[in-house]
């Protein structure tokens, strides 16, 4: 894939870029436009919170000869054919099955439907309600959790990173995230279970790392950004991101391939219909994860630097150079634009001496 | 730096895992294959019936405390996920994973109410010995002596107010009874049975009667003296007629199950009935038959009972408090009056609005026991004494510490287990097991079976995609994978032997996920490496510089991952503290897996011809990766782009090197000679620099 490692090199070299920060407007446009949509997903639509969360009917059929599970799966897609039934069996001769919550005449319906498959009468199938297994105090206990987390990170990130800024964007760019993966499951309607859930939290981890990867990047171009005046601190930033972007478009096409496959293969070919609730949490929030990290994270950070009275004042300084050079340049008869296009960030930050690994060595003896 | 000895590190570092597995095997009851969670395996089903005393009426908030006692005690012991839910909105359902061994299924079982009881009197744990029958008659001064043990027992303290200063040698906290030397301190010892086995057995086995027991009539015969060394051997019947006679206060062959008199407070003696005495006589705590415990006592009568560890046994009053009156119990190192940190831990309790001020009353009628050695209360958890400690003074602030008594003080795991048992030991309400039964997985194992195939299927695009990426830096992808797959596999099946971690479905889909999570670290490792090449290193350089990089960016971004799961691993329950030790785990291993394999591996395949030539198909061919393109500078602040370079036949580097080999070519020509390789393993590198 010779012509992917040559966009590689161009983007890396700045022969080709895409002015990612620049435009931010237009990012900022488009994530408001899906942070709505993913709003007013979740208020129409909602979510639909799966039997651990509010509970559901538990059936009960004792006494019978056939313990096998498909039956109850069939029964159920007779009555509510959108539900997932829990089907196990307990001791040696009773099955239980376990739905949403049902209505009296599904109820009665299920009943009897299942009392046929399994061949017992139906006064061996008892019908009860269940409670949530996932309860209110487990999920007070993740989100006191979270919060602790998140406050932690970001004090662990502006440590890290030395500016708040990048803590702010990394925030931003999370809590877009985790919107718009809510959003569009909300939008999908799939039943919302504890694996969901998980999903959705493994996102928040995602979102936050590949946030760090790119701006660790930004970091190590924009060092000493304003000791110099060829270039602006967003054009550094800039390049920065352009400078991930294959390694972007790389990791998210590794994570998301594993995904996908149990997300498509498995549960639409296979029919493993237990597994696509995590899958599709995943899969829409790790592309969303590195889309953010590339398209809000970084502009993000931009902006909120381009407030610093210091990088502004060097942004001023910088712009005032360029014009100088392109007038110098007009004046001496050459080509104003080729004067300025030299002006490629990187590549000017005094490196260390090399001294003698500098020499060329002489082929290793093999030893 | 050393590549053959970091790839050593991670060679133990693997023997060692599976070394730990093969002698769990071996030797214990490890499995080669992680353990699986409730819906992949199934498990055991308990079903709890609340029993409603007087026909109150439970509240869903009683089952959902319930509920959440129980998680906690679950919790507790591993990380296994167990599902507990309610039934009809009475019944609790806990379904845990496996084959739990008993004292799991215990925990759950246990119907544990914790109470507070006003010890009335102690004993010796055996019953009476018939041979002290001959009415030798008793009422002889052992009364008074029962605080002859208080040396190890524990202390129960105003929080914060004053502590025992214990610090002292000055003892006086053993010296219960009379006199007031205790001035020092607000808390004593007095005789009871600390978490540990505070008591010894190898003290004088007195069974202290109660000093005032002439106002219930329960008699004088004192049971102790030590007569009662050994375990009686007599038959029981004798020991009952012994024990009848002793009990039978005012000799009436009956035993009355009326106070004599009514009594006025908890702590009145009025509550040793005959009845009761004839029990305490009889109970034989060395027999752990007596020690189940159960519950089911009833808070309003005078409870006979055993110590938990069967060290004593004890006459206790009907419940002052119940467990639910205490807000929270920690442990702790203890601190002095000065402020200085004592080399011994102590229990603090924290009790509600309403138990703080009970506890003050109670507190309040035991310091003005202090000289008949009644001012002692017994907690109870399971109608079994797990600790006895006594109080010197009231303590009104409704919080308390328990402490050890001096030079016997609790270990940081006695304090623990104590702080336990007391802030998880209270469930609302008492609940009896209706029914315990195997339970199938809940999802179909060809659900299971599919869901991996997908996994395989997406692994393979996984390969498929890095080999048209990176081409023969594939090969290291792959086999990083490998490594990390086989390690997390072995350091699963470990931790589900020593841990009792389970791998549910959502652990299963982690583990995916966490694939792409580990080869993100491989991408920027390799992208770094390329970028250095891209700025004209040469490649081995290039690895050391790119590694460098990477590193910062990896270890950053793991040491996000690894803040999230130790986060929510503490302060979450359930299915998401599952989650919270998969990412960790898989987060640690990628760490490990890039740092002692990837990178070496990288180091190493680097000196090779394929790889360090920059090889068309090794990932690395620096003509392939533009090398060239970074612009060359020119001086006074301008670049020469790469075509200019070209036209002036490269830099001057490359000219003279072109030129060298143009005149080897032709010495090669004029005598066949070969031609001095001075150009090393970078050769196809243009140096821009």
């Amino acid at each position: 894939m010779a012509s992917f490692a040559q966009f590689g090199n161009e983007l890396y070299s700045g022969k080709r870029s895409y002015d990612i920060v620049g435009r931010r407007r237009r990012w900022f446009m488009i994530s408001a436009v899906l942070l709505l949509l993913s709003v007013v997903l979740l208020l129409t639509r909602g979510l639909n919170p799966g039997i651990e969360f509010r509970g559901g009917s538990e059936f009960m059929i004792s006494g019978t000869a056939i313990t096998d599970q498909q039956p109850a799966h069939d029964a159920l897609a007779e009555v509510a054919p959108t539900q997932e039934a829990r089907v196990s069996t307990v001791g040696t001769n009773a099955v239980r099955v376990q739905t949403e919550e049902l209505t009296d005449e599904e109820t009665t319906e299920l009943r009897e439907l299942l009392a046929e498959a399994y061949e017992v009468d139906v006064n061996d199938v008892t019908a009860s309600f269940v409670g949530p297994t996932w309860g209110q105090s487990v999920t007070n206990k993740a989100l006191r959790g979270l919060v602790i987390f998140l406050v932690l990170v970001t004090v662990v990130m502006a440590l890290y990173f030395r500016r708040w800024t990048m803590a702010a964007g990394a925030l931003v760019a999370l809590l877009h995230d985790l919107v718009i993966t809510v959003g569009l499951y909300a939008g999908v309607g799939f039943e919302v279970t504890p694996a969901t859930v998980i999903g959705f939290l493994t996102i928040l981890g995602y979102s936050l790392y590949d946030t760090v990867v790119v701006f660790d990047k930004v970091r190590e171009n924009t060092e000493g950004v304003l000791d110099q005046s060829r270039y602006t601190y967003a054009e550094a930033a800039n390049l920065a991101v352009n400078q991930t972007l294959v390694r972007s478009i790389n990791t998210s096409v590794l994570a998301v391939l594993p995904v996908a496959s149990i997300l498509f293969v498995g549960a639409f070919l296979l029919g493993a219909g237990t597994l696509r609730d995590i899958a599709l949490a995943l899969f829409i929030g790790m592309i969303v994860s590195t889309a953010s990290s590339v398209f809000i994270a970084a502009p993000v950070e931009v902006a909120l630097r381009g407030r610093n009275p210091a990088v502004r004042e060097h942004t001023e300084k910088v712009m005032a150079a360029r014009e100088r050079r392109a007038a110098e340049a007009a004046a001496s008869g050459e080509d104003p634009e080729a004067a300025l296009a030299d002006a490629r960030p990187g590549g000017l930050v005094a490196g260390a001496h090399l001294g003698q690994r500098a020499q060329p060595r002489r082929k290793r003896q093999r030893r | 730096m050393r590549p053959w000895r970091t790839l050593a590190l991670l060679i133990t570092l693997v023997a060692v895992v599976f070394g730990t597995l093969a002698a769990g095997v071996r030797w214990s009851d490890a499995s080669w294959t992680p353990n699986l969670a409730l819906d992949l395996e199934g498990g055991t089903q308990i079903i709890l019936e609340p029993q409603v005393e007087g026909g109150g009426q439970l509240t869903a908030s009683d089952i959902d405390q319930a509920i959440e006692v129980i998680r906690q005690r679950v919790d507790s012991s591993g990380v296994a996920e167990a599902e507990i839910t309610s039934q009809g909105g009475q019944n609790i359902v806990v379904a845990l994973p496996g084959q739990p061994d008993e004292s799991t299924l215990d925990l759950v079982r246990r119907s544990a109410q914790t109470r507070f009881r006003v010890l009335l009197a102690e004993g010796a744990p055996e019953p009476v010995d018939p041979a002290m029958l001959t009415p030798e008659d008793g009422s002889d001064g052992t009364d008074g002596t029962e605080d002859a043990d208080g040396t190890d027992d524990p202390v129960v303290g105003g929080e914060g107010t004053e502590e025992p200063d214990t610090a002292e040698p000055g003892g006086d906290v053993t010296e219960v009874p009379t006199d007031g030397t205790e001035g020092t301190t607000d808390g004593a010892g007095l005789p009871g049975t600390g978490v540990g086995g505070a008591t010894s057995m190898a003290r004088p086995l007195e069974p202290t009667e109660p000093t005032d027991e002439d106002a219930t009539g329960t008699e004088g015969e004192d049971a102790g003296e030590e007569a009662t060394e050994e375990p009686s051997t007599t038959a029981p019947q004798d020991l009952e007629e012994a024990a009848f006679q002793l009990a039978d206060a005012d000799g009436d062959g009956e035993l009355s199950d009326e106070p004599a008199t009514e009594p006025t407070s908890a702590s009145d003696q009025a509550w040793v009935t005959e009845q009761v005495a004839f029990d305490f006589y009889v109970l034989d705590c060395t027999d752990p038959a007596n020690r189940i415990g159960g519950g089911g006592d009833d808070p309003d009568a005078p409870l006979v009972t055993c110590a938990q560890d069967g060290t004593a046994k004890y006459i206790l009053g009907p419940a002052e408090l119940e467990g639910t009156d205490i807000a929270s119990a920690t442990s702790g190192l203890r601190t002095n009056d000065q402020g200085q940190v004592l080399n011994d831990y102590a229990v603090y309790l924290d009790f509600t609005a309403e138990g703080g001020r009970i506890f003050n009353e109670v507190t309040t009628r035991l310091a003005t026991l202090t000289g008949t050695g009644q001012n002692r209360f017994a907690i109870v958890l399971d109608t079994l004494v797990i600790s006895a400690p006594q109080v010197e003074e009231a303590i009104p602030n409704g919080e308390a510490s328990i402490t050890g008594s001096p030079g016997n003080g609790f270990t940081q795991q006695e304090a623990a287990t104590l702080a336990n048992q007391l802030s998880f030991g209270a469930l609302p309400i008492n609940f009896t097991v209706q029914s315990e039964e195997q339970i199938s997985a809940t999802l179909g194992s060809e659900q299971l079976q599919r869901g991996l195939l997908a996994g395989l299927i997406g692994l393979l695009l996984v390969v498929l995609y890095s080999l048209l990426q990176y081409r023969g830096l594939a090969l290291i992808t792959v086999l990083s994978l490998v490594v990390a797959g086989a390690l997390t596999f072995g350091v699963i099946a470990v931790l589900s032997w020593l841990q009792g971690y389970r791998l549910s479905l959502p652990g299963v889909a982690g583990l995916i996920v966490a694939i792409g999570i580990t080869a993100d670290s491989f991408v920027v490792y390799f992208e770094r490496i390329r970028d250095e090449v891209r700025e004209g290193r040469r490649l081995d350089a290039a690895v050391d510089q790119g590694w460098k990089r990477a590193r910062r960016t990896i270890l950053a971004s793991d040491a996000v991952n690894l803040l999230a799961a130790v986060v929510l691993y503490f302060l979450a329950v359930g299915g998401v503290r599952g989650f919270a030790f998969t990412l960790g785990l898989t987060t640690i291993i990628d760490l490990v897996v890039v740092f002692l394999f990837t990178h070496p591996t990288m180091q190493l395949l680097v000196r090779t011809r394929f790889y360090g030539g920059g090889h068309r198909f090794s990932g690395l061919d620096p003509e392939h990766l533009g090398a060239s393109a970074a612009p060359a500078y020119r001086g006074r602040g301008s670049f020469r782009s790469p075509a200019e370079r070209e036209a002036r036949g490269g830099t001057i580097a490359e000219r003279r090197a072109a030129a060298a080999r143009a005149a080897a070519a032709d010495r090669d020509d004029a005598d066949g000679g070969d031609a001095d390789d001075l150009v090393g393993t970078g050769n196809t590198a243009k140096e821009d620099r």
